[in-house]
């Protein structure tokens, strides 16, 4: 079997695992982002409690393996009576995990706003929540943005792990595919090169293109 | 409800300080695969061959955007189309050595780029030899900056190490869902795991930045 062959087979399994993947990817990006802004917004509250809420969510999260938290949201909670969808057990536990490491890029881009720019905002007598939408986070988000590109390739490999709780994403047909034909290096080394593709030409030119497009907002081109 | 069984707990104990210490193994014999691939890597990348530079340069960035599951099931399966059959230990410590050896390659890289050109060319004009600028000058200055990275990574791969239950590695993560087909009890098998993980990462996390401020100032590299 050529690997033409391999592909008019198998291809149509691969592209909608792929969609799939894509999907879970964008869907976990948008879960992470919000768990990024809320849990790095209460690391830096003046409350210690609600300092402390979450310093535990992004210790556990980061403490622990992204594949153990999938199995718990996916094996434990439906015993408390919380019963998830796999699919969105999938997302969820990406975006949960990645949102924590977020959080934490979230608080140092805060921190790294000069402090001029605080103390200008008090000054023009802005409200706290002006302060922070108009003033700190658009310049917080500029500083933050390369190492979020990291973090996004991070999320698009994280959903390779919901397979492993039957999300039929590319990795899951790939391992499928590999038990039906044992072509291993055509069905495991096609899913690799997807995977590289969607990461170095899609995912990465987008961040940068944000970045860009960010920094030209704010006047820093 | 469910209620949490404490003798369950007691009972799986044995079996999960066993299979945390294979845990450990996993992570340390793939970080020591990691920290000498990443040296070659890196060191490949600098020489003036480049399709040399060229390859190794698009592997690494290969290996860093595409998932270590994959790569793990890559490793393991496509060895045996070949004739080659690999044990799941090994293919597993050859794909997680190799993962985090591309990342460890960019570590070393951004510490290299750190030392001032002009040790380098202080280093030629006292006509050291490529090897020992390497030894003598380059490593030692290059090796602080890198140590917060390195440790990064070296908690990284423990925390990735469950990525190795799926072809049959019979750490925590494996242990755990063992447990849970033979006794339909999932509650406590991976809350255990979840915990076991806690216990050693963050203290390992807490060590490494104290190890790190330490090496700044034994060699008197204060902030």
């Amino acid at each position: 079997m050529t690997y033409i062959e391999f592909l008019q087979v198998h291809g149509s399994r691969m592209a909608d695992g792929t969609v799939l993947t894509v999907v879970q990817f964008l869907l976990a990006t948008v879960v992470a982002v919000v768990v990024a802004v809320l849990f790095g917004l209460m690391r830096l509250s003046r409350n210690p409690g609600v300092r402390g809420v979450a310093t535990v969510y992004i210790e556990i999260f980061r403490g622990t393996s992204l594949l153990v938290q999938l199995f718990w949201i996916f094996f434990v909670l439906p015993l408390f009576g919380l019963n998830l969808d796999k699919f969105v057990a999938g997302f969820l536990a990406v975006g949960l995990n990645m949102g924590a490491y977020g959080a934490e890029l979230v608080r140092g881009a805060i921190r790294a706003v000069p402090r001029g720019q605080w103390e200008a905002a008090l000054a023009l007598n802005m409200t706290d929540r002006k302060r922070m939408w108009r003033v700190i986070l658009p310049q917080a988000l500029v500083i933050m943005l390369p190492p979020w590109g990291n973090l996004v390739i991070e999320i698009l490999k994280g959903t390779a792990l919901v397979a492993l709780i039957s999300v039929a994403d590319l990795m899951f047909e790939v391992r499928q595919i590999n038990i039906a034909t044992f072509l291993s290096v055509q069905a495991f080394g096609t899913a690799l090169i997807v995977y590289y593709v969607l990461a170095r030409f899609f995912v990465t030119p987008v961040m940068r293109a944000l970045e860009r497009f960010m920094s030209r907002k704010i006047g820093r081109a | 409800m469910i209620e949490w069984r404490w003798h369950l707990v007691w009972e799986l104990a044995p079996r999960f300080v066993d299979a945390a210490g294979k845990t450990l193994l996993a992570a340390g014999g793939g970080y020591s695969i990691a920290v000498v691939l990443g040296l070659v890597l890196v060191l490949a990348q600098r020489t003036r061959f480049h399709p040399l530079t060229f390859a190794v340069r698009e592997f690494v960035e290969l290996i860093r955007s595409t998932p270590l599951l994959l790569q793990v099931f890559f490793v393991f399966y496509v060895g045996p189309q070949f004739g080659l059959v690999l044990s799941p230990w090994t293919a597993g410590l050859i794909a997680i050595g190799l993962h985090y050896g591309a990342y460890l390659s960019e570590v070393y890289r951004g510490g290299i780029e750190s030392v001032p050109a002009g040790q380098w060319e202080a280093a030629k004009a006292l006509n050291l030899s490529v090897v020992r600028t390497y030894r003598r000058i380059v490593i030692p200055q290059a090796l602080p900056p890198a140590i917060s990275g390195m440790g990064n990574y070296l908690v990284g791969i423990f925390k990735d190490t469950p990525m190795l239950s799926v072809i049959g590695v019979t750490e925590l993560m494996h242990t755990a869902t063992a447990v849970g087909a033979e006794s339909y009890r999932y509650l406590e098998p991976y809350t255990m795991v979840g915990a076991i993980f806690l216990a050693i990462s963050l203290p390992a996390a807490y060590l490494i930045s104290r190890f790190e401020k330490w090496v700044r100032r034994t060699l008197g590299m204060v902030k």
